[in-house]
């Protein structure tokens, strides 16, 4: 087995080039790059986390859920209030007071986030009893009815959560450290999760439900497992997005929130974890990218005045050509290897050479 | 709690009346593309938008009388929703079906960020068509207008539609389409085509029913069709999502509880938009297809 040793070691050389990366500009100790684009690459990171734990549900077990802002709310509200200081809360809570037991609690960032999805994680067993037993289609509008119940309730639980005035002030607590620590964490347990017994159960649940359950899984059981997971992980991508964003309103979780991550999941391919951190990258950076848009450009005698908005409708455009003409995402159901990736760049010089050849040969 | 009088009740069963015919019309825009391509068209609530906006723009901008702006603004709608049909979902045809949702999505997005560029996000006033939005007295009872028109309207609208889905053969493709595209095909009928008219009959009662819309709330900006539409589709769903009586029950019903329920536990009213969903899945817990849908069983 020199291949797999080969491969272990790049990884964990790769991954502590990485690590050290992460840290170094953490520490500021190598500042390339500006507190605007450390706040993209967070969410980058928590849109990674998102995106894998929607991929759990719609890509490995194939249970088309829409729910995920809502978990997030969960999550984010609950990392908020629990890493506030008292006295702040009682300052953005002006309307009408926090109530006691909740304005005095105040715990480390770990505790909150772990409580957040421990809540989504709760809430979705609840959730789950009702809703699994639906199919398809009504499964998908079934857990968008429960996010947007969700939203609904805490924009009417005044002295929770501050109502539609939602908090602000949240402590940044959250940095590179922490969202890419968690992002990483995330992949690793996915990886480990989908080859295991359970993972496994899922995607026969994914690939035919009735041939899962002759073979012997608990189809329930085993859903429920994967909802509730998922929620757990949607719960604390939502606490760290609270962190990094620092303002929360109950309608920054409009059920909407569910259609950008799912355009990730989707753009990566569904039941690659792989693709899922690829997309949620790119997607994440281009959506910040095509700024430029919005603020007017010329090419060439044509000038385009400043179209505020503009920015959207190309991205949306060019997720539609995605969505009509690259079903499969970036990479399909297929994972990262570094096989695959020395057996790609081997080929590249042929695959480059095909190309012309057929062009030559389409001339003549 | 159960005190009131008998106007007051008819009040507020007139306007939940309203509200439920409006949800009707466009319930039955998704129960239709549902019955044909299973699709749950997310993009409908946004084409109801784009048809809101139509309107401002020739009554309000170029200033058109209401009848021909309604005429041209209900063809715009239906030509919108077959464009939309034509482009995103016909190439997924033989797709699985959760690219043609995703698709949908897609859509839905698109319209959304384009009319917040061509319209921009600052909120129109919707324009008053005809004397709808004046008030007049029937015995006790005070109603706009419209609270006469939106069920007529409604009855007459179905009535043609049943018509066409049951007596003509256009009506009988769909029947069959719904059915199978393969044996449909085969059977001579034209699957994209009568897929095509759908689009077209669905787009053009949304558009009937944005117009209905925006002389009870008269307030229009891009993301106005999400909670109708979301709501419209529930309708649709607690009705047996496909069947077409189903939309129009569940659409009245979901419309005169909703208004019940606001006027009985006004200290409930912020949980109003939460209340359809409660029902929504109450219903499906025991009726996992809807009050009228057909049960599925899987076969190995």
């Amino acid at each position: 087995m020199k291949g797999n040793k080969r491969d272990f070691w790049l990884t964990v050389i790769v991954l502590t080039l990485f690590a050290a990366l992460v840290i170094l500009t953490q520490t500021g100790a190598v500042a390339f790059i500006d507190s605007y684009q450390i706040h993209i690459l967070n969410l980058c990171a928590i849109y990674t986390i998102l995106g894998l734990s929607m991929n759990l549900v719609n890509g490995f077990t194939g249970l088309f859920s829409l729910g995920q802002a809502g978990f997030m709310a969960i999550g984010a509200y609950v990392t908020a209030l629990l890493i506030m200081a008292p006295d702040v809360k009682e300052q953005v809570f002006y309307v009408e007071p926090i109530e006691p037991w909740l304005g005095a609690l105040q715990c480390p960032f770990w505790l909150a986030l772990l409580a957040g999805g421990m809540l989504s994680a709760v809430v979705a067993f609840f959730i789950g009893f009702p809703v699994l037993r639906l199919r398809g289609d009504y499964l998908a509008i079934a857990t968008l009815g429960f996010a947007e119940i969700i939203r609904i309730i805490f924009l009417n639980t005044q002295t929770l959560t501050n109502g539609s005035m939602g908090v602000k002030s949240i402590p940044p607590t959250a940095n590179l450290l922490w969202c890419f620590g968690i992002a990483a964490l995330m992949v690793l347990f996915m990886l480990r999760l989908i080859h295991s017994s359970y993972g496994r159960a899922f995607k026969a649940i994914r690939d035919d439900e009735i041939a899962a359950e002759a073979m012997g899984i608990n189809l329930f059981k085993h859903k429920m497992y994967s909802f509730i997971l998922s929620a757990f992980i949607a719960g604390v991508g939502g606490g760290l997005m609270a962190s990094v964003v620092s303002a929360i309103t109950p309608n920054l979780f409009r059920f909407t929130l569910a259609y950008d991550i799912l355009l990730i999941v989707v753009l990566g391919g569904m039941g690659s974890i792989t693709g899922t951190v690829v997309a949620a990258f790119v997607i994440t950076a281009a959506k910040e990218w095509l700024r430029w848009l919005d603020e007017g450009f010329s090419i060439g005698p044509l000038t385009v005045p400043e179209i505020p908005g503009l920015r959207m409708v190309i991205f949306s455009v060019l997720l539609m050509g995605i969505i009509l003409f690259y079903r499969q995402g970036f990479f399909g159901s297929k994972e990262f290897s570094w096989h695959g990736l020395f057996a790609f760049v081997r080929e590249l010089p042929r695959r480059i050479g095909r190309l012309f050849h057929r062009d030559k040969k389409e001339a003549a | 709690m159960f005190t009131f009088t008998l106007p007051e009740l008819l009040q507020q069963l007139a306007n939940g009346l309203t509200i439920g015919c409006l949800y009707a019309l466009v319930a039955i825009g998704y129960t239709m593309v549902y019955g044909i391509l299973r699709l749950i068209n997310f993009a409908h609530c946004d084409i109801f938008m784009m048809s809101m906006y139509f309107c401002y723009y020739f009554i309000t901008v170029f200033s058109l009388p209401w009848p021909v702006a309604l005429v041209l603004v209900v063809a715009a709608t239906a030509l919108l929703g077959v464009v939309i049909e034509k482009a995103a979902y016909r190439p997924l045809r033989e797709a699985p079906r959760i690219s043609l949702l995703i698709s949908a999505i897609g859509v839905s997005y698109l319209l959304e960020n384009l009319a917040t560029v061509l319209f921009s996000g600052v909120p129109r006033s919707f324009p008053a068509v005809g004397n709808m939005q004046e008030m007049v007295e029937i015995g006790e009872v005070r109603v706009a207008r419209l609270a006469i028109y939106a069920p007529i309207m409604m009855v007459v609208l179905l009535v043609a539609l049943l018509y066409l889905i049951n007596k003509t053969k256009t009506g009988m493709a769909m029947r069959a389409a719904s059915k199978d595209f393969e044996t449909a095909r085969l059977m001579g009928i034209n699957v994209n085509k009568t897929i095509s008219v759908t689009f077209l009959v669905g787009s053009a009662l949304a558009a009937v029913g944005a117009v209905i819309w925006g002389q009870k709330y008269p307030q229009i900006q891009p993301y106005v069709g999400v909670m109708p539409g979301l709501k419209c589709f529930i309708a649709a769903v607690i009705g047996g999502i496909g069947n077409i009586k189903g939309a129009v029950v569940g659409a009245l019903m979901l419309g005169v509880l909703e208004i019940l329920l606001v006027w009985r536990f006004s200290a409930l009213s912020g949980y109003k938009d939460a209340f359809a969903f409660i029902i929504l899945i109450a219903i499906l817990i025991f009726k996992p297809t809807g009050l009228f849908g057909e049960t599925f069983v899987d076969k190995v």
